[in-house]
C-alpha cells in the first residue's frame, strides 16, 4: 500500500478512537436524570447521564484496540512492535508440527508394503490420512460411487499392487475414453451395447451383439482388447468382470459408449508429501487383501 | 394538545400485513431447508426446491421482505407521529410499497430458479439490484422529506436511526452491487480477489450493522417508550451511542475474513473495532430497559412489552457475542460452524423477529381504528411470546453445540498429526443439533402462525372475550395525552 493510503488507514484509525474518547468526556456527568422538555408524539426524554460501568466497558475496548494495534500490524504500513504476521504464523506451526512429527512419518516410510499391511500404528495412520484425503470420493468405506473406483473389490483398472497405487497417489490418473456416437451412429451405439453386456456374461440381444461385435472390433479393440479384458497400461477397464465405473445398466452403458469419459483423479504430491503417500498406498492396498 | 394531524396510515396498514405474510413464508422457507439438512431427502431431487438455491430465499425473505417492511412501515408511522406531520407524499409512499413488494416477489422467482451473484445477502441479479437502488431512494425521498417539514424543533432519536439505515444501505447496496451484465439475467462483480471479499463483508456486515441493527433500534426507541408509557431513560446515552454506532459499524467488516488473503493489517483493524462495537450496541440495549424503570410489574402483566424487553435481551446477547466471535482465536475455532448461523440467529429471531413482532402487536390495532392493546386476543399474543422465545433458545442452543462441535472436531489431530476426524463424521455427528433447530424454528413459525389469525381477527374487527388488558396506555382512546 502506498504511504499516502497508509496515512488514511492510520489517521482515520487513531482519529476515530480519539474522537470517540472525547465525545465520552465530553459527556461525562454524575448527576441528571430530569426533563428533557421534549416531546415527541407524548414520548418524554429523560436526561439521565451514561452509566459509568458502560463509559468505562467503552473506554476499556479503546486501549485495548490502541496496545492491540501498537503490538499487531494493523495501521496502514506499521508492522508492530511483535513482528507478526499471519504467514509467519502458518510457517512456525508447520515447522512445528513437521519437527514434532517427522519420525514418526520416517519410521512408518520405511516400512515394506507387507509391514505397512500387518503395523497397527500404519494401519491407523494410513486409515486417518484416506478419511481426510480420500474418502470424498472413494467413501468413508472405500467402496467408490459413479465415477469413483471401488478400492476394496480387489479388481484395479490401473493394475494391482502398492507401486501403482503410489503412483496413483502421487501423480493422479486421467482415464479417457472418446465419445463414438458419432462414428457409431445410434444402432451402432445399441449394438455395442449389446455386445459389451454379453462380454460380461450379462443377458443380451445376440443379434445386435453380433454386429456390435464387427464394430467393437473396429473401435473399442485398441484399448479393451480383444477378449474384453482391458489394459491397466491405458486405464481402460475390463469389461467381463460386470464392474461398472459410470453404471451397468444398458442406458448407461450406450450413454458412456456414445459421449465417452474423463475420469480424472488428483495428484495428491503437494498435499501430502512422499512418505505419507507411501503409508496412504499401503493403507489403500490391504484393504483388498 | 389534541390529535388533527391527518397522518397517512394506509401504506402503514399495508406494510404491516405484509410483515407478517412475508415473515410466515420467509420462516417456513427457514424450516423447509432445516428439515432439508436434517433429512436430505426433503431436497425431493427437484433443482428448485434445493438447499442451494431456497437457503438464499429464505435469508432475503427474512432480512428483506419481512424486516423491509416491518422498517418501512414503522419507519412511515414514527416519523408521522414524531414530526407531528402527515408524508410528503401518499403517492410515493404508495410506489415504496408496491415497488419494494415487487422486488420481494421477483427474488422468490429468480433464486428458485437458480440465478444468483452468489454474494450472499445480495444475490439478486442487476436488473432488481436496479430497482432495489430505485425503490430505496424514494422511501428516503419520503422519510426525509417528511423530516423537513416536521412540526417539532428536534428530530426524535428513533429517525437517526431509520435516516441512518437509509443512507447506511443505500451506500452499501450500490457499491457492493456494482456490476458487468452479460445478459439480463447475468453479471460480473467489478471487484476481483481479495478486493471482492473485502466490498462483499463491508456490505453483508452492514446489512447487519444498518439494516439488522440500526433500523430495528429506531423501532425499539418509539415503541418500548410507547408500550411502557415511560420516558426514555437517557437522551444523552442515545446520542453518544448512535454517533459511536453508525461510525464504528463499517470498521467491523473484516472480521468475516480472519485467516484469508485479506492484509494483515485489515484483520486486525476489523478485530479490534468489532471488539469497540461493543459499548457503542449495549447502549441502545441499557436505554431500552432502564425505561421501564419504575414499571417493571407491567412486564408481568403485557405480553406486547414482554416482547420488546425480551428482545434487547437478545440482542444484548447477540451483541456481546458478535465482539467476541472477531477475536482472531475464537474465530479460528467459531468460523464455517454451525456457531455462526447460532449467533446469526440469536439476532435475527430473538432481537429483530421479536422486537418488530412486539411493534406490530402495538401498532395493528391502532391502525385499524382500535386503541392502543386491543388486538383480537392478548392470551394468544402470550401463547406466541412464548413460543418464540422457546423456539429461539432452542435454535440457538443446538447450534452452539453444533458449532463447538464442529470446531473441535475438525481442529482435534491424532499423536501422528493427522486429523482425527473426517469431514462426514463431523457432519454425521452434528444430526442432533439439526432436530433441535428443525423443532425450534417449527414451534417459531407455529407462534407466526398464531400471530397472522390473531391479526385477521383484528382486521376484521372481532375482539375475544378475555379480562381487560392491563397495560396503561399513555395515549388515550382518540390519540390526546393522557
Amino acid at each position: 500500500m502506498s504511504s499516502a493510503w497508509s496515512w488514511f488507514v492510520i489517521v482515520g484509525t487513531l482519529g476515530s478512537l480519539i474522537v470517540f474518547a472525547v465525545l465520552l468526556f465530553a459527556n461525562r456527568r454524575t448527576s441528571g436524570g430530569e426533563d428533557t422538555g421534549h416531546d415527541y408524539d407524548g414520548i418524554k426524554e429523560l436526561d439521565n447521564p451514561l452509566p459509568m460501568w458502560w463509559v468505562g466497558m467503552f473506554v476499556l475496548t479503546i486501549v485495548y484496540a490502541i496496545g492491540y494495534l501498537v503490538w499487531y500490524p494493523g495501521l496502514g504500513n506499521v508492522q508492530g512492535t511483535a513482528g507478526w504476521t499471519s504467514l509467519g504464523q502458518w510457517q512456525a506451526e508447520v515447522d512445528r508440527h513437521d519437527e514434532r512429527f517427522a519420525p514418526i512419518y520416517a519410521r512408518l516410510a520405511a516400512m515394506s508394503p507387507e509391514e505397512l499391511a500387518s503395523d497397527r500404528v500404519a494401519q491407523q495412520v494410513g486409515r486417518r490420512l484416506f478419511l481426510n484425503h480420500c474418502s470424498t470420493c472413494h467413501g468413508v468405506t472405500a467402496q467408490g460411487g459413479f465415477g469413483f473406483p471401488n478400492l476394496t473389490d480387489g479388481e484395479w483398472i490401473w493394475d494391482s499392487g502398492f507401486d501403482k497405487v503410489k503412483h496413483a497417489v502421487l501423480n493422479g490418473r486421467n482415464g479417457i475414453m472418446p465419445p463414438w456416437g458419432a462414428a457409431l451412429g445410434d444402432q451402432g451405439v445399441a449394438d455395442v451395447t449389446q455386445y459389451t453386456l454379453s462380454l460380461a456374461g450379462r443377458e443380451h440381444d445376440a443379434e445386435a451383439a453380433q454386429r456390435g461385435q464387427a464394430q467393437y472390433n473396429t473401435l473399442c479393440v485398441a484399448c479393451h482388447g480383444a477378449d474384453g479384458s482391458g489394459n491397466p497400461l491405458l486405464g481402460a477397464p475390463n469389461l467381463t468382470n460386470d464392474i461398472w465405473l459410470y453404471g451397468g445398466s444398458a442406458d448407461e452403458i450406450a450413454f458412456t459408449i456414445k459421449n465417452g469419459r474423463n475420469g480424472n483423479m488428483p495428484s495428491f504430491a503437494d498435499v501430502l508429501d512422499e512418505q505419507k503417500a507411501h503409508i496412504l498406498a499401503g493403507y489403500v492396498t490391504s484393504l483388498s487383501q | 394538545m389534541t390529535e388533527e394531524t391527518p397522518y397517512n396510515l394506509e401504506v402503514v396498514r399495508w406494510f404491516a400485513v405484509m410483515t407478517v405474510v412475508w415473515g410466515i413464508v420467509g420462516m417456513a422457507v427457514g424450516v423447509l431447508i432445516a428439515g432439508q439438512l436434517a433429512w436430505p431427502a426433503l431436497n425431493f431431487d427437484t433443482s428448485w426446491l434445493s438447499y442451494g438455491r431456497l437457503r438464499p430465499l429464505h435469508t432475503n425473505a427474512v432480512i428483506f421482505a419481512f424486516g423491509g417492511c416491518a422498517l418501512m412501515g414503522t419507519a412511515f408511522y414514527v416519523v408521522q407521529r414524531t414530526c407531528r406531520t402527515p408524508l410528503i407524499s401518499h403517492g410515493l409512499a404508495k410506489v415504496v410499497f408496491f415497488g419494494w413488494n415487487l422486488v420481494i416477489l421477483l427474488a422468490a422467482i429468480t433464486l428458485p430458479m437458480g440465478l444468483t451473484t452468489t454474494k450472499e445477502y445480495a444475490e439478486l441479479e442487476w436488473p432488481i439490484d436496479i430497482l432495489i437502488a430505485v425503490v430505496w431512494v424514494l422511501f428516503g425521498v419520503v422519510f426525509f422529506g417528511t423530516i423537513m417539514k416536521r412540526k417539532i424543533d428536534h428530530i426524535y432519536v428513533a429517525n437517526w436511526f431509520y435516516g441512518a439505515l437509509i443512507i447506511g444501505v443505500a451506500v452499501l447496496h450500490i457499491f457492493n452491487s456494482l456490476a458487468l451484465p452479460v445478459t439480463l439475467t447475468k453479471s460480473y462483480s467489478i471487484y476481483s480477489g481479495a478486493m471482492d471479499a473485502m466490498m462483499q463483508w463491508w456490505y453483508g456486515h452492514n446489512a447487519v450493522g444498518f439494516f439488522l441493527t440500526a433500523g430495528f433500534l429506531g423501532i425499539m426507541y418509539y415503541f418500548v417508550p410507547k408500550q411502557a408509557g415511560r420516558p426514555v431513560y437517557s437522551y444523552r446515552l442515545s446520542i453518544v451511542h448512535f454517533w459511536a454506532l453508525i461510525a464504528i459499524y463499517v470498521w467491523a467488516g473484516p472480521h468475516h475474513l480472519h485467516y484469508t488473503s485479506l492484509p494483515d493489517w485489515a484483520q486486525s483493524l476489523g478485530m479490534v473495532m468489532s471488539l469497540v462495537l461493543l459499548a457503542p450496541s449495549w447502549g441502545g440495549m441499557i436505554n431500552g430497559i432502564m425505561t421501564l424503570s419504575g414499571a417493571w410489574d407491567k412486564l408481568r402483566t403485557d405480553p406486547i412489552l414482554k416482547f420488546l424487553i425480551v428482545s434487547l435481551s437478545f440482542y444484548g446477547m447477540s451483541t456481546f457475542e458478535g465482539p467476541m466471535m472477531s477475536i482472531k482465536t475464537i474465530n479460528a475455532l467459531s468460523h464455517n460452524t454451525d456457531w455462526t448461523i447460532g449467533h446469526v440467529h440469536s439476532g435475527a429471531l430473538g432481537w429483530v423477529a421479536m422486537v418488530s413482532i412486539g411493534a406490530m402487536y402495538h401498532l395493528i390495532p391502532l391502525l385499524y381504528g382500535r386503541d392502543q392493546g386491543q388486538m383480537y386476543s392478548v392470551k394468544l399474543i402470550n401463547l406466541h411470546f412464548w413460543l418464540a422465545t422457546l423456539g429461539t433458545v432452542l435454535y440457538i442452543a443446538s447450534m452452539w453445540v453444533n458449532g463447538l462441535l464442529q470446531g473441535l472436531m475438525w481442529r482435534a489431530t491424532s499423536v501422528d498429526g493427522t486429523l482425527t476426524y473426517s469431514f462426514a463424521e463431523a457432519v454425521e455427528a452434528s444430526f442432533p443439533g439439526y432436530y433441535v433447530r428443525f423443532i425450534g424454528g417449527s414451534i417459531f413459525l407455529l407462534g407466526m402462525l398464531i400471530m397472522a389469525f390473531n391479526v385477521y381477527k383484528t382486521v376484521r374487527g372481532e375482539r375475544r372475550t378475555e379480562e381487560p388488558a392491563p397495560a396503561t396506555p399513555l395515549v388515550s382512546p382518540g390519540g390526546a395525552n393522557a
